[in-house]
């Protein structure tokens, strides 16, 4: 049985509110059954230094990131972690992070793969709760394991692989990355390592809306009229459109992603995890430099 | 290994020691021990140079004594929401603070790969922690040629 809907103004006006709870609901519902609460960080040790009272860590990394080929878990390793974490498929599971949600986010559009029913985010996330001097734990919760389906992953209908990507130019595209990736005057984010890609600059024709344009200050979702302003409005997108999202690795156009999809109530939404890091070292796709979005090449590149 | 300072070394040891998954808890002990900043360094940030390469804020200062050995003294500086920069720079300055600028610049650059830590640690950390031990050989070569 999945918890109730947090039933609130702000929530009311998303396309769909029950993908939404705020700290508050959090802190009231925290121990009932069949909820379960992940912490998904950025920094893999911040978990231990204190979390919300009887959340489970989940690192994107170790756990969420396949070891050796660059993909997801399959399955049966979403599985087995899901049992491990005392998650079962009816449970209402609830994520959780630092830097506004944007790792939670990412965990949430993995567990969409496997096609959890019941997950939502904490608003505001991590940042928030500790903002509102909510208790902190350092104890390690006791899970009792459970039986969790081997479920196949569904990659089709929100996931964008690069040849996807190729047959989509000329449909919306937005690029999530900083101003500075985005118009190739840099590789990386702005106070991160450059991770390897060989060309700067962005996928022809996509919108720059980088991603945390989607977060207030205290990390909580923009309401749906502030949001409408930025994609309907700025990035011209319209109602019903098929839209691709992409970043460096996947990670922060998920939290995108799951502003258009559940929020703004985009049908067709996909996250094209391969990102820059694929798209600026693949040979032959085509790339624009610079402030302008450019136009769709019309031989769409020899990966076409 | 013969290249790292003793105390580093005993870090490293303990590390690649420990089993793997423990590795973690281990530096998450020494984020817990990064010292504090002494009062004359707290209360000025410019003379800190920012490590940019680490995925959070982090601050350091070198100084190169005059003596014959040229101890280096290493100061860091970095958030407590931060605890993975801050356990690597509380390993530097356990492991290097102190020792003669010439042992360090010895250090192999690549000796972060030795705390076993590749596997948990996303290649940008690991990156990160490459760039503070980097930064800090360039300094002491910059202020020894000076």
């Amino acid at each position: 049985m999945s918890l109730p809907v947090e039933s609130n103004e702000k929530y009311a006006a998303y396309a769909h509110p029950e993908r939404l709870v705020s700290t508050s609901w959090v802190a009231e519902n925290l121990g009932a059954e069949n909820l379960v609460v992940l912490e998904s960080d950025e920094d893999i040790l911040l978990y231990s230094t204190g979390h919300v009272p009887g959340a489970l860590k989940i690192d994107w990394h170790t756990e969420l990131n396949d070891e050796i080929t660059r993909d997801y878990v399959d399955g049966e390793g979403f599985a087995a972690l899901m049992a491990a974490k005392g998650i079962t498929r009816e449970s209402t599971v609830v994520i959780y992070g630092d830097k506004s949600n944007w790792w939670a986010a990412y965990a949430l559009w993995v567990f969409t793969l496997f096609g959890h029913q019941d997950v939502r985010l904490m608003d505001g996330g991590r940042d928030k709760w500790i903002a509102e001097g909510r208790e902190l734990s350092t104890d390690k919760p006791q899970v009792e394991a459970t039986q969790y389906p081997v479920i196949e992953r569904q990659d089709a209908e929100i996931r964008a692989f690069l040849p996807e990507v190729l047959a989509h130019l000329g449909s919306p595209l937005i690029d999530v990355r900083s101003t500075e990736e985005y118009t190739g005057e840099r590789t990386h984010m702005p106070n991160y390592p450059e991770e390897g890609a060989l060309r700067g600059g962005h996928i022809p024709s996509a919108a720059s809306v980088p991603w945390a344009k989607a977060a207030a200050q205290d990390g909580t979702f923009r309401s749906r009229e502030e949001l409408e302003a930025i994609y309907l409005g700025d990035a011209g997108l319209k109602p019903g459109d098929d839209v691709v999202a992409y970043c460096r690795i996947g990670e922060r156009s998920s939290h995108t992603w799951f502003v258009l999809k559940h929020l703004l109530g985009f049908e067709s939404v996909r996250n094209y995890d391969g990102s820059w890091t694929e798209w600026g070292n693949a040979v032959g796709v085509p790339i624009v430099r610079g402030e302008a979005k450019g136009e769709v090449p019309a031989a769409r590149g020899v990966r076409a | 290994m013969s290249q790292l300072p003793s105390e580093l070394k005993e870090i490293v040891e303990e590390f690649s020691e420990v089993p793997e998954a423990e590795r973690l808890e281990l530096l998450l002990e020494y984020s817990r021990e990064l010292p504090a900043l002494p009062s004359r360094l707290a209360d000025h940030p410019e003379l800190f140079e920012q490590v940019v390469e680490c995925q959070s804020p982090l601050f350091l200062v070198v100084e190169v004594a005059e003596d014959a050995g040229h101890t280096v003294s290493l100061f860091f500086s970095a958030p407590p929401e931060a605890p993975t920069t801050r356990g690597f720079a509380s390993v530097l300055s356990a492991g290097l603070d102190g020792a003669d600028a010439n042992s360090i610049l010895a250090v192999p650059d690549d000796m972060p790969q030795q705390l076993g830590l590749t596997r948990a640690l996303s290649p940008l950390r690991m990156r990160g922690m490459t760039a503070m031990l980097g930064r800090i050989k360039r300094q002491i070569s910059e202020q020894l040629a000076a």
